[in-house]
């Protein structure tokens, strides 16, 4: 049974490829020289400097995690490349026609478009190519509203007391040593801010893309939605093929004021090593949001295929009255692939409310565990958290687990946890197959409507984008 | 309804079958022509079910000597899902629960996966709609039930009443039901047979595997075939299904052993 199920596997990774253009690369290694180096390319005020630098003396003094549920062999940050950026982007373009055609063909053979009359309409697409930001889409169009939507380099040039304000409130520099990691050598990303009272009048999106194959990405994204706003934001992401492991240690932080809501979707596709498990992306990112205000809401929803490891929990700290947290999640494992990933929900305000459904697909050999923590604090009266952790096994030789961690510090609170573990078997195929479905379309029936729930929750764009990429990812896993 | 010039539609020749190793069909032999309705009856471990999963296509089922013809075709050769649309149909015993697919969404793309064998283009959702809406009334079924996920949560005769639905959207050359009376009160059974017998017709065939003579009563068989140790060792009319159940299986047993061994 096993050798049928799992020979539907293996679908070749068609964001493979490595566009040849001259990159303008520091030496390898990390040191203080480094960090003010890529401080200094990137002429930042000398707060951002002082921000770096403490971090990473923060970084010197941490350790690796070694909790997660992962194998992996001991990572050489002296053998990484800490800024890589394509030579033609040195100087500040002032418009996307000065952008290098081979990037816009990079961007467009990703299907991200962002030439004018290609780009996508309705979505501000900010494409990040290893460590800079190359371009992004309807600025101006954005700008009439007063939302502002650029890359953090330039959000640092133009508007660096917003970023002084907000950067490191969420995720602290100390937090964990991936992220000290990044706040000390992060070299671009996205920057959102979203006046009072405005929705949003299109979606914003983030392509990143990693091409050097030494280098590692370090992205750090900060969206900041003032009270009564709204912005719904989608990130992807893709890497060529090469044999070697590559570091991603992005950092994520939203902040929501009274009333404000942010709807942040991912889209994960990195590449993920071949089928013995060579190359791929280590991806170790730590993604949290702050409700600040009251009746603020936070939703994160994922759709996670990539990665060789992906280590990583978008999480909502609940400090306004009435906020909302919530988190969707699709994770899926293939070959040798292994996933530790799931959610934070800090319960600090009263009445506030969390979410969390986690389907979880495990294929081939790979490990897939959600790992969750819901804590209810003293003053979170009447407090409500729901979560759902669904496992879906393909095959024999695949592993799912759930840790759920909950600690309730208020009697008011209520807590609910389910959790299943289902297998897609040769019964439930052959079922499919008397009716004269095929393996393959039997799976990817299965699949989407396992993960419906969550798929729901993404833009609709990205609903049918994420149902074909699974499909896809699991060709062969069947048959 | 037999009509000795009709086609044949099925034709097996001495079958021999394993499962893990284990033959459980040894010898299997029988023809089925249009417009004709077959019981296979025979105690647990006789080979009944597994000559059906064999038919289907099961891969746990490994064909080890003879063949199966069905309407000319040599349906070994032919994938568990080609054997589908081609025209066999196997109501499930214990039919499938599938989470979070709709019973809707899973009959259109049964439907349509049968129409694109036959080379016809899809049908779409609106069309599809109307379509299912009539085959309800074959079984009685409310609409509310395409809405819900296929089999979860459906009771014994639900499950039973989803089958034949699904047999009345796809209209097999060939139905096997596989105990399908099994688990089901009589009014169950009443709705169960009625619709088996709104889609026999004479270009049609059906085999029901059971262990009763009870749902025989509505759907009355032309022949009946007895099955002990992987073959068929007696066949008979309905009056055979009658006879064993009152005289029980033993004599059919007996008289096939001494038939045997003298």
């Amino acid at each position: 049974m096993s050798a049928s199920v799992q020979s539907l596997v293996s679908q070749p990774y068609k964001y493979g490829f490595t566009t040849n253009i001259e990159a303008d690369v520091i030496p390898r290694g990390l040191s203080e020289d480094v960090v003010r180096m890529i401080s200094a390319k990137k002429n930042e005020p000398e707060f951002m400097l002082e921000f770096r630098l403490r971090a990473y003396r923060k970084w010197l003094t941490m350790a690796e995690p070694t909790w997660p549920n992962v194998k992996y062999p001991p990572v050489d940050y002296q053998n990484i490349i800490y800024y890589s950026a394509p030579k033609t982007q040195a100087k500040k373009l002032g418009s996307l026609d000065e952008v290098d055609p081979t990037m816009l063909e990079t961007f467009e053979k990703l299907g991200i478009p962002l030439s004018e009359q290609k780009r996508l309409a309705n979505v501000a697409v900010d494409a990040i190519f290893d460590s800079v930001s190359i371009a992004t889409t309807y600025k101006e169009k954005l700008a009439e509203s007063g939302v502002i939507f650029c890359s953090i380099s330039e959000a640092l040039q133009e508007h660096s007391d917003l970023v002084e304000k907000y950067l490191g409130t969420v995720v602290p520099i100390g937090d964990n040593y991936f992220a000290a990691l990044n706040s000390a050598v992060f070299s671009d990303g996205s920057f959102v801010y979203i006046p009072k009272d405005t929705q949003c009048p299109m979606d914003l999106s983030t392509y990143f893309r990693i091409n050097n194959g030494d280098s590692g990405q370090f992205e750090r994204t900060l969206i900041v939605a003032e009270s009564g706003s709204s912005v719904t934001y989608l990130e992807g992401c893709t890497a060529p093929m090469y044999d070697s492991n590559q570091l991603h240690a992005a950092i994520v932080e939203l902040v929501a004021m009274d009333d404000a809501s942010i709807n942040y979707s991912t889209v994960q596709n990195w590449f993920a090593g071949d089928e013995n498990g060579k190359g791929g992306i280590y991806n170790f990112v730590t993604k949290r949001g702050l409700c600040a205000g009251k009746n603020s809401k936070i939703s994160w929803t994922q759709v996670e295929t990539g990665s060789a490891i992906t280590w990583k929990y978008p999480s909502c700290v609940l400090v306004g009255d009435n906020s909302v947290g919530e988190f969707y999640s699709v994770a899926l494992t293939n070959n040798m692939q292994q996933a530790d990933t799931g959610t934070k929900m800090v319960h600090v305000g009263k009445n506030t409310r969390s979410t969390i459904i986690s389907k979880g697909i495990s294929a081939a050999k790979s490990k897939n565990s959600y790992r969750g923590l819901v804590k209810i604090g003293p003053k979170a009266e009447g407090a409500r958290n729901y979560s759902q952790c669904d496992s879906m096994l393909i095959g024999d030789t695949s592993s799912a687990n759930t840790f759920p961690y909950i600690q309730v510090q208020n009697s008011t609170a209520q807590v609910e946890h389910e959790a299943s573990t289902s297998k897609i078997g040769e019964d439930q195929l052959f079922y499919f197959a008397q009716r004269g479905i095929s393996p393959e379309d039997a799976v990817s029936m299965i699949i989407s409507g396992f993960c419906r729930d969550v798929f729901n929750k993404l833009p609709m764009e990205f609903a049918a984008e994420a149902d074909k990429l699974l499909a896809l990812k699991l060709e062969n896993t069947v048959g | 309804m037999i009509n000795e010039n009709s086609d044949i539609i099925l034709s097996v020749r001495d079958l021999r079958a394993n499962v893990d190793g284990t033959e459980i069909l040894k010898g299997l032999n029988l023809e089925v022509r249009a417009g004709e309705i077959h019981a296979i009856m025979g105690l647990n471990g006789s080979g009944k079910s597994t000559f059906s999963k064999v038919l289907a296509g099961h891969p746990d089922y490994e064909v080890t000597g003879g063949d199966i013809h069905f309407k000319g075709q040599d349906l070994l050769e032919l994938d568990p899902h080609d054997r589908a649309t081609a025209g066999i149909f196997l109501a499930f015993q214990y039919p499938l629960e599938i989470p979070g697919v709709s019973n809707r969404d899973f009959l259109r793309v049964a439907f349509n996966a049968h129409r694109k064998a036959r080379g016809e283009d899809e049908i779409d959702v609106f069309d599809f709609d109307d379509l299912i809406e009539e085959k309800l009334d074959v079984v009685k079924m409310d609409a509310s039930f395409l809405d819900r996920s296929v089999n979860e949560g459906f009771s014994g005769g639900e499950k039973k009443r989803n089958e034949i639905l699904q047999m009345a959207l796809l209209e097999p050359a060939l139905a096997i039901l596989d105990e399908t009376d099994s688990g089901l009160d009589i009014d169950a059974l009443k709705t169960v047979a009625g619709g088996v017998n709104q889609l026999s017709t004479p270009d049609n065939a059906v085999v029901l595997i059971t262990h009763y003579q009870r749902m025989l009563d509505y759907i009355v068989p032309d022949y009946v075939h007895v099955m002990a140790d992987g073959r068929i060792i007696t066949t008979g009319g309905k009056d055979l299904a009658k006879e064993l159940e009152s005289r029980g299986y033993e004599w059919v047993m007996k008289e096939f052993r001494t038939g045997v061994t003298a």
